[in-house]
Order: structure tokens, then C-alpha cells, then sequence
């Protein structure tokens, strides 16, 4: 008897064992690519990362030295744009999925929300291009925060409406039940309460939009030297990883490396900072 | 200072489904009278349409009057300003989770535009004093979010969120089904000691919590309000053959 639940028990390990290795080996094998991603751009751009790089712009064709300082700031300019126009849309996008879109409407937008996300990224640069370029007359920052707001609302829009419905229906009944409105419920409650799950949203969104080349070719253009007006064509970050990328001169090769670790270390800054923020404004046990 | 509830002619409905049939209550002020029936019976459906919470779920409405105090709900007042003066607590308890203790209690009188602070800090004081549960939090206030308090310390401060908005009703709906004697004993002294200043409907499943606190109950079956009497009545003397069944546990 006694050996019988001995061996059951010894097999029972063994099954637990493997299956929690096979566990982390997807862990491991999830985070591989972007851990080989990592180490391959420090290795090929840490190198040409010197104080000028971060802050000169591009020296003409043959001069040594010069860096990407405009495109550093013209990326930052860009996405703020970007995000001060995109998280708002798509948050309330959300808010409107969530507690009011119940219904064929909703259906509507949800649909909609899912083809936007999968329309090409170029096409979405030329609905900019029309919308703003055109009428500016020239490209711009503007131009370019446009294209990237524009994708990074259906993302949001769709994790906002998640998160918030993952909030339950007792929670919002208990602020009902205390007299407070519903609009004042879905901001200060339902909304407050979801925060760390639509801020994941947001930064997705965010970390996607930063990597984008296309929509900015013809909207934010680029631009070798600095500009400080949100209506003039603007260098990104992206931008100059590509032309550099695709030119002869090995000197620019090395240059666009190093601009690409930039790029993702300050994505990685700018997702690490919002989630401090948020974790420290948190709770003990919330 | 509570007010008493009359109820005329009440039917329910969930879409085409008709829950509550004719139902006809005087609920007396300052008061507690506990609403008893199996599971389905409708008791909860009807301690919504007091204050109108059932009309929040899709396709739900009522038809007929109630009057708390001067107050006709149906007619002319806007559920907000209802609820106000008609507190809710649920079965389960459902703390705001990413509020501290404090904000918690404060929620209902914040996020309706109030925002004195020394006055806020008084009402929070008195309303978890009222609820037995400011010596248990009164280091944690800040520092501590309402989730993280165990189940029946979450329900006295559920509790104490709706006595905060001083109402002069108070709706409870099954608040005890969820907690261990010790917590639902106290929250049955509690209900003892808020009777002097609310009117207290409590739906319970429990026949002999409904006995200890109300002095009024009324028994529920399929939607119909088949008793209604003083508690002693109705446990030791019902008029009703199916209440006797089911007090004396024959069935539900």
C-alpha cells in the first residue's frame, strides 16, 4: 500500500519536473530573440556611441564624425506629438467600447478598430501625407505624429476596452450605489481601477509606433540639420537609420547601429519610467 | 435620522421574464426588516428597485410606486440623487481596489464635488467608528488599499463608504454570506446599533440571522410577497402554510 503511493508520488515528480522545465524553456526561448537582438546592437553600435554622436548633428558626406542628436530629439517631438494625440483617442476609444459599446455600434467600431490595426503602416503614412502634408504644403513633425497616432489608436482603443472589462460589474454598482454618476464612475472608478492594465496598452503601443520607418518617410521626411518647428520636415531616428543603413559609406553603417541602440534603449527608458511611475503611485495590496 | 419606505403595486422584469409580482410593503423607520425566501425568490431583485439599481442591468424595469420618506423614487427624482440617500451594501464585498482605506470611505462624497478637507477627514473618522472598524485600520488609512483588508473587515468598510454619505436608508443585500461567524456576528451588532439612525432593509438567507436583528420580516417565493409580519410572528406563528414549510425548513 505504503509503496504504491511511494511510486505514484515518484511519478508524479518526474511529470511536475518536466513540465515546469518545458516552462521555462519557452521562457527562454520567448526571450532569446530580443535578448540576441540586444547583444548584437551593443556589439555592432555601442562602439560609435561617443558624446558627439549624442549630440551633433550629420556631417556631410566623407567628413568623420557628426552624429544623430536631431533625429534623438525630432524622434522624441515626434512621439509626443503622437501620443498626446493617440492615447487620448484611444483611451476614450475604449472607455466607449467598454461601457457604452455593447451593441451593433460598438461592433462597428470594434471591426473597424481591427482592420485600421492591420492596415499597412506605408498606407497610413500617405493618409498623413494627405491630410497634412498636402495642406501644410510641406512635410513636418506634425505630419509625422499624425501617422503614428493614427496606429497607435486601434491598439489602445482594444486593450483599454479589455482591461476595463475585466473590471467587475460589483465595482462599478458599489460607486452607482454610493450616487455617483456614471460618467464620474467610468473615469474615477472603473478607469482608475484598470490603470496598470491600460497603461500596458499604451506603452505597446508606444514601443510599436517608435520602430516605425514608413509612415514617416513622406510625413516627418527627415532632416540633416536641426529644426525646432513642429511644421517643417523633422529627422527621426528611424529615418536616419534607414538612409544611413542603405548608403556605401561604412562610416554611416556604424553610425546606424548605434542609432538603432539608442532608438531601443530609449524606448526601453520610456517604457521603464511610466511603469515606475505607476508602481510607485500604487498601493501596499492593491 | 431614517425615513420609512412604502411600497405600491411593484412589479419587476428582466427583458420579457417578470420577476416581481404586485409586490405591497410599508418598511417602518429606524427600523430593520429582513426579506427571506429560497434562492430566485426575487428578494434581491427587490431590494434593487429601492434604489434603483435594477434598472442599471440591460432590459430591466419596474413598474408601480415607492416613496422613501417624501422621496417618490419612480417619479421625478433622479436615481443619483436617490442613491445618495439610500446606501447600498452588497453580498460580496467590493471595496474600490486601487483606493486607499481613507479614499474608499471618502469616494461617495469626493466624486460627488466635495472636497473640504478637514471636514472629509471627520466624516471618514465617524462613518468607520460607526462601522467598528476604525481601531483595527486607523494606522493604515493612507498607506493601505481597500483590497487589502481581510473579507469582513472589506464588508464593514463597504459598510462605512455608504454611511458616509450620511443616507437614511440602508439597503443590505445578503452581507453576511460570505463571512465567517465571528465577522458576521459583528456585523450583525453593527446593524443592532445603526438602527437608531437608518432604516435597514437585509435580505438574508439566514433564517436565524433574520430573527436576531429585524423586528419586521417578510417571506418571498417566486417573485410574490407571500408574508410580511413582526419577525416573531412570522418564525413562530405564520399565518401562511408555505412560510411555515420553509421557516420550519420543510423546503428552500
Amino acid at each position: 500500500m505504503a509503496k504504491t503511493v511511494l511510486q505514484i508520488s515518484w511519478r508524479r515528480r518526474i511529470i511536475d519536473h518536466f513540465m515546469t522545465g518545458v516552462a521555462v524553456l519557452t521562457v527562454v526561448l520567448v526571450l532569446l530573440p530580443l535578448g540576441a537582438i540586444f547583444a548584437y546592437l551593443i556589439y555592432k553600435g555601442a562602439g560609435s556611441i561617443n558624446w558627439a554622436f549624442l549630440t551633433q548633428t550629420p556631417k556631410p558626406v566623407g567628413e568623420p564624425g557628426g552624429g544623430m542628436a536631431n533625429a534623438i530629439v525630432g524622434s522624441m517631438v515626434i512621439l509626443a506629438i503622437a501620443s498626446l494625440m493617440g492615447v487620448p483617442l484611444g483611451i476614450g476609444a475604449g472607455i466607449y467600447l467598454s461601457e457604452y459599446g455593447r451593441n451593433r455600434y460598438g461592433d462597428v467600431v470594434r471591426f473597424v478598430s481591427d482592420v485600421l490595426n492591420g492596415v499597412p503602416s506605408i498606407v497610413i503614412g500617405i493618409v498623413a501625407y494627405g491630410l497634412v502634408v498636402l495642406r501644410q504644403g510641406h512635410f513636418s513633425a506634425l505630419a509625422g505624429g499624425v501617422a503614428l497616432a493614427i496606429m497607435m489608436v486601434p491598439t489602445i482603443a482594444r486593450t483599454t476596452e479589455q482591461m476595463l472589462l475585466l473590471v467587475p460589474q460589483a465595482i462599478r454598482e458599489a460607486a452607482y450605489g454610493l450616487g455617483i454618476p456614471r460618467w464620474r464612475t467610468t473615469l474615477s472608478i472603473t478607469l482608475r481601477t484598470a490603470t496598470s492594465g491600460v497603461i500596458t496598452g499604451v506603452m505597446l503601443a508606444f514601443a510599436r509606433v517608435a520602430g516605425e520607418t514608413a509612415p514617416l518617410l513622406f510625413t516627418a521626411f527627415g532632416n540633416q540639420y536641426w529644426n525646432w518647428k513642429s511644421d517643417q520636415p523633422t529627422a527621426a531616428l528611424s529615418l536616419q537609420i534607414f538612409s544611413y543603413a542603405i548608403s556605401p559609406f561604412d562610416e554611416w553603417h556604424r553610425q546606424a547601429w548605434a542609432g538603432a541602440l539608442v532608438l531601443i534603449i530609449l524606448i526601453v527608458a520610456a517604457v521603464a519610467a511610466v511603469r515606475f511611475a505607476v508602481k510607485h503611485g500604487t498601493l501596499a495590496g492593491a | 435620522m431614517g425615513v420609512g419606505i412604502t411600497v405600491e403595486h411593484v412589479n419587476a422584469f428582466y427583458g420579457k421574464t417578470q420577476a416581481l409580482f404586485d409586490i405591497n410593503l410599508v418598511f417602518e423607520a429606524n427600523h430593520a426588516t429582513a426579506l427571506i425566501g429560497p434562492s430566485g425568490c426575487g428578494k434581491s431583485t427587490f431590494i434593487r428597485c429601492l434604489n434603483r439599481m435594477h434598472e442599471t442591468i440591460p432590459e430591466a424595469r419596474v413598474e408601480g410606486t415607492v416613496r422613501i420618506g417624501d422621496l417618490s423614487v419612480y417619479n421625478g427624482t433622479s436615481a443619483t440623487q436617490l442613491r445618495r440617500r439610500v446606501g447600498m451594501v452588497f453580498q460580496k464585498a467590493n471595496p474600490f481596489p486601487t483606493m486607499s482605506i481613507y479614499d474608499n470611505v471618502a469616494a461617495g462624497l469626493k466624486l460627488n464635488g466635495f472636497r473640504n478637507r478637514k471636514q472629509l477627514d471627520e466624516v471618514v473618522e465617524r462613518s468607520l467608528n460607526s462601522a467598528a472598524l476604525w481601531e483595527e485600520v486607523k494606522d493604515n488609512l493612507h498607506k493601505k488599499s481597500g483590497a487589502s483588508l481581510s473579507g469582513g473587515q472589506q464588508q464593514r468598510l463597504c459598510i462605512a463608504r455608504a454611511l458616509a454619505v450620511q443616507p437614511e436608508v440602508l439597503l443590505m443585500d445578503e452581507p453576511c454570506s460570505a463571512l465567517d461567524p465571528i465577522s458576521t456576528g459583528k456585523i450583525e451588532d453593527l446593524i443592532f446599533q445603526l438602527k437608531e439612525q437608518y432604516t435597514i432593509v437585509i435580505v438574508t438567507h439566514n433564517m436565524q440571522q433574520a430573527a436576531r436583528v429585524a423586528e419586521f420580516t417578510g417571506f418571498f417565493l417566486l417573485g410574490k410577497m407571500i408574508e410580511f409580519d413582526k419577525t416573531e410572528k412570522v418564525f413562530r406563528k405564520p399565518s401562511d402554510k408555505r412560510t411555515e414549510d420553509y421557516v420550519t425548513g420543510r423546503f428552500g
